[in-house]
């Protein structure tokens, strides 16, 4: 396949940046999205041009580390990673637009690469149980239905990758955030700190400069782990009535 | 130089105990006057950092990654070990020290493979307390399953992403000390060398991914929670990122390295397709469970196969070799992990390989579909077989799957005592970093164990016993020495900018990665891997005359990191080399072809090598100096392995 990539290059976080046109060639269906920028970044380099920066790393869709919007689309056109994607997806000749996240909150650092460090201060926030190692009670001691369980299993698949961000028209967090609000307010284990933590994680998205949530479903939509928007009514109920009989201090 | 590896004294059952009771302990109001640095952020490090800052340690967490959460320990699909025996089928803790010794071709020390299973237990306690979604049964209790040809079902899982969901849990212990203020995040740093001042560990250089600024950070202790070596093949399980720097530079200043040519080549992985082939995927190793793996009975089929003149199906069951179930019967596809690889690459050898490479065999989900319905085969293995359909583009529930071995885990490590102290004084290994419980192969499932094992359970006493004999005042990061690290870290950067040669940085990895798959693989020969030696030490030198690095070290620049990386993946593919070289036998992971039973098994040599294996630096250019711990087995009788 002989493909155009319009690649959006920014040398650094100052830089103004803008689309560079390329051409690949040779493009086998059987690549993934990112072998197909390695082999670029390796002509690239011959030619002594600086190659297009990315982030990537598991490349087996689940560290979350890999990004881009392909075509307008979060991880391009399948409910995939981007390191799941395969050049079968696309033909022969066809234009490809790459961009970073485009979010106030995740700021490009360089090229294709972002900073999404606000999605770990949202967890610092209060994304855990607070429980020291050791003097836990046995595992068997803390019976959970399964279909409880399997729920909060559904909701701690999230792997952090922006996606939903990413997708909201308001750049909104509500989904990440929300998933691990779901989790944790599902099991028992999480009762305890289960108001603080709705509105420490709530108050701290905010801060970051995230968005708002106005329900039209882009980030489920494409939530390679198929997170779903059940997740935000449910932080939503946390939230409100964590707010009424607040137990922050 | 003789390595004490520190085993207490005493029965089995009671050294862990007894070890941590004559461990010193550090004054709670003392503790705060302590910095620890942890270099990696995976199942080791987080849990490490977290437990560390718990107890009131001043800890500092490094991770090359953009978060902690991203480390590779999430990627681990099967499950965690524990001898919990819920299951009542028999399991105990000296069962799981059992197996796993025995797992490892008794190329572990019984002492610590005793506390890695005595600790198993408490460690799911503490996931579960943290919220770890572990899979459940119907009465809310948690569920297990048999793992990699183990007799008792003492896997515990959840779904097909325990790794995942165990990181994620680390993760949130060490983002609530990171709250705290008990741990400073430096994520998107690299470590790039180690500070010694006399003789003891004293700090770190790191680089700023995002800005390139070298910096130095004192500690009384550092910890490696580094992950393997892997990607010295190339093409791997592993992440793009994992990598070798931290350990080695640290084996440069003193840690010795322990047995680097035992590595786990996995049997289950979907084969490469072609040059632009970046890394390898694993297909959970639970689907052996049901595929039946198979190749053409003859080369003539396979022929025809691979040009696409007949399809899988088409080929009638007299001509099929289901090679696994015919040469261990009674163990059939459930053969142990270097087991099925090996005869998948005989099979290929043979000219019997089924994609256009001929480096493939099928594994055939037909019979387990007509016996179960497809809808149950769906249930067990839906999501890897979507997986498997979207990267390939075949769909597995109508025509075979093809899988291949490749290289996915890496036994060998730092050396370390009892202790999980390195022989530098001050410095740890931790998880997959060091050398320790695997032996010369590890069980389905153990990984995660260990990983989750040293960070929870065994440094916070460890590192307490070291730090207690230290001094409670500031290491001086003043000190000359780290001026010098520094310096040479700089310098050596400089030397990878300034060569400017032709070609880029991938283009050695795969070659290195191409001679240590070959002659440094699944079977190795004496002469393979005196060519192997040769080859890599004239390619080291092409690297350093005509490697392409573009761009300047104060900037975001994903091509330095590489270099930096392979370089050292160089020197230690050489060791690897040197150490398969003198391990005059077959064990485990490590198959020598001078050295298998008639029937084609590998052959062990009790007499002469019952040793760990330790590489000394001896400085650039020069021979390595191998220093031997003698494994002494007071509890297992040693014997052959067989899956017939």
């Amino acid at each position: 396949m002989k493909l155009t990539l319009k690649i959006w290059r920014q040398k650094n976080a100052a830089d103004k940046g803008g689309f560079v046109t390329y051409v690949a060639e040779h493009v086998s269906k059987d690549m993934s999205f990112l072998e197909m920028l390695d082999v670029l970044n390796d002509q690239l380099t011959e030619k002594g041009e600086d190659p297009v920066h990315f982030d990537h790393d598991c490349r087996e869709g689940i560290c979350g580390m890999c990004s881009l919007y392909i075509n307008g689309k979060p991880h391009g056109p399948l409910q995939t990673t981007t390191c799941q994607l395969h050049m079968r997806s696309f033909s022969d000749g066809e234009t490809i637009t790459i961009e970073p996240w485009r979010a106030k909150a995740f700021p490009v650092v360089k090229d294709l690469v972002v900073n999404r460090s606000a999605f770990d201060r949202i967890i610092q926030a209060g994304g855990y149980v607070s429980v020291n190692t050791g003097g836990v009670p046995d595992a068997n001691e803390i019976p959970i239905p399964k279909t409880v369980a399997d729920l909060a299993m559904d909701a701690a698949q999230c792997i952090g990758c922006g996606a939903c961000v990413a997708a909201c028209k308001n750049a909104s967090a509500m989904l990440f955030t929300s998933a691990k609000v779901s989790q944790l307010a599902l099991l028992p284990q999480g009762q305890v700190e289960r108001k603080t933590r709705a509105e420490k994680m709530v108050a701290q998205m905010d801060a970051e400069g995230f968005g708002a949530c106005t329900n039209t479903g882009a980030c489920e939509a494409e939530c390679p782990k198929g997170i779903s928007i059940t997740n935000i009514a449910r932080m939503n109920r946390e939230y409100f009535s964590a707010v009424v009989s607040s137990e922050n201090m | 130089m003789i390595l004490d590896s520190k085993i207490p004294a005493g029965p089995l059952a009671e050294k862990w105990t007894k070890h941590k009771f004559s461990s010193k302990l550090v004054n709670p109001a003392n503790k705060r006057k302590y910095e620890v640095i942890v270099v990696g952020t995976g199942l080791a490090g987080a849990s490490a950092a977290a437990s560390l800052a718990e107890l009131g340690y001043n800890v500092k967490a490094f991770c090359f990654q953009d978060s902690p959460r991203r480390a590779h320990s999430i990627a681990a699909q099967g499950g965690i070990n524990a001898a919990k025996n819920y299951q009542n089928d028999g399991d105990s803790i000296y069962r799981l020290f059992y197996d796993t010794i025995k797992g490892g071709d008794y190329r572990a020390r019984e002492g610590n493979v005793y506390r890695l299973a005595e600790v198993s237990v408490k460690i799911i306690d503490q996931c579960v307390a943290q919220g770890v979604p572990f899979a459940r049964e119907y009465g809310g209790l948690l569920a297990n399953r048999s793992f990699g040809g183990a007799q008792v079902s003492r896997t515990f899982y959840a779904r097909g992403q325990t790794g995942q969901q165990l990181l994620l849990g680390a993760y949130s212990a060490l983002s609530r000390q990171v709250a705290n203020g008990k741990v400073k995040l430096f994520p998107r740093t690299e470590m790039m060398d180690l500070v010694v001042i006399d003789g003891q560990a004293k700090g770190i250089v790191t680089r700023n991914l995002i800005t390139g600024a070298i910096e130095t950070h004192a500690a009384h202790a550092v910890l490696l929670c580094t992950g393997g070596y892997g990607n010295v093949f190339f093409l791997s399980t592993n992440a793009m990122g994992s990598n070798v720097t931290a350990a080695w530079r640290a084996h440069k200043r003193g840690a010795l390295f322990a047995n680097p040519c035992f590595t786990q080549i996995h049997p289950t992985c979907i084969p490469v397709s072609g040059d632009h082939q970046s890394k390898l995927t694993l297909m959970s190793e639970s689907l052996r469970n049901d595929g039946r793996v198979w190749v053409p009975a003859t080369q003539e089929i396979a022929e025809k196969l691979r040009k696409g003149q007949i399809k899988a199906n088409d080929i009638k069951e007299e001509d099929r070799d289901y090679f696994l179930e015919r040469k261990y019967p009674s163990f059939g596809n459930l053969v142990p992990r270097d087991v099925a690889s090996r005869n998948a690459k005989y099979v290929c050898d043979e000219g019997r390989g089924v994609n256009e490479t001929g480096e493939a065999v099928f594994l055939d989900f037909r019979d387990a579909i007509k016996r179960d319905t497809r809808k149950i085969i769906e249930q067990k293995y839906g999501n890897l077989f979507d997986m498997y359909k979207q990267i390939t583009g075949e769909d597995p529930y109508e025509t075979p799957m093809m899988i291949y071995p490749a290289v996915h885990y890496t036994m060998g490590g730092l050396w370390v005592d009892y202790n999980l102290m390195t022989t530098v004084p001050g410095l740890y290994a931790l998880g997959e970093a060091n050398f320790s419980e695997h032996g010369a192969n590890r069980l389905g499932a153990s990984a995660l164990m260990q990983g989750l094992a040293d960070g929870y359970f065994v440094i916070p006493y460890t590192v307490g016993d070291y730090l207690a004999q230290l001094a409670p005042t500031k290491v001086d990061e003043n000190h000359p020495e780290f001026a010098r690290a520094k310096e040479e870290v700089e310098q050596g950067i400089e030397q990878l900018l300034k060569i400017n040669g032709t070609k880029p940085v991938d283009y050695f990895h795969k070659r290195l990665g191409k001679i240590m798959w070959d002659k440094c693989g699944m079977a190795r020969t004496e002469p393979g891997l005196k060519e192997a030696k040769a080859e890599i030490q004239a390619l080291k030198k092409e690297f350093w005359s005509n490697v392409k690095v573009l761009g300047t070290n104060e900037e975001l620049n994903q091509t330095l990191e590489k270099a930096n990386r392979v370089a050292d993946f160089l020197e230690l593919g050489e060791l690897m080399v040197d150490d398969a070289l003198n391990r005059n036998e077959s064990c485990g992971g490590h198959f020598r072809e001078e050295y298998q039973t008639p029937d084609g098994e590998a052959l062990r040599d009790d007499e002469n090598y019952a040793y760990v294996a330790a590489w000394k630096y001896r400085g650039e250019g020069k021979e390595e100096e191998l220093v031997k711990e003698e494994l002494v087995f007071e509890n297992v009788k040693l014997t052959q392995r067989s899956y017939k």
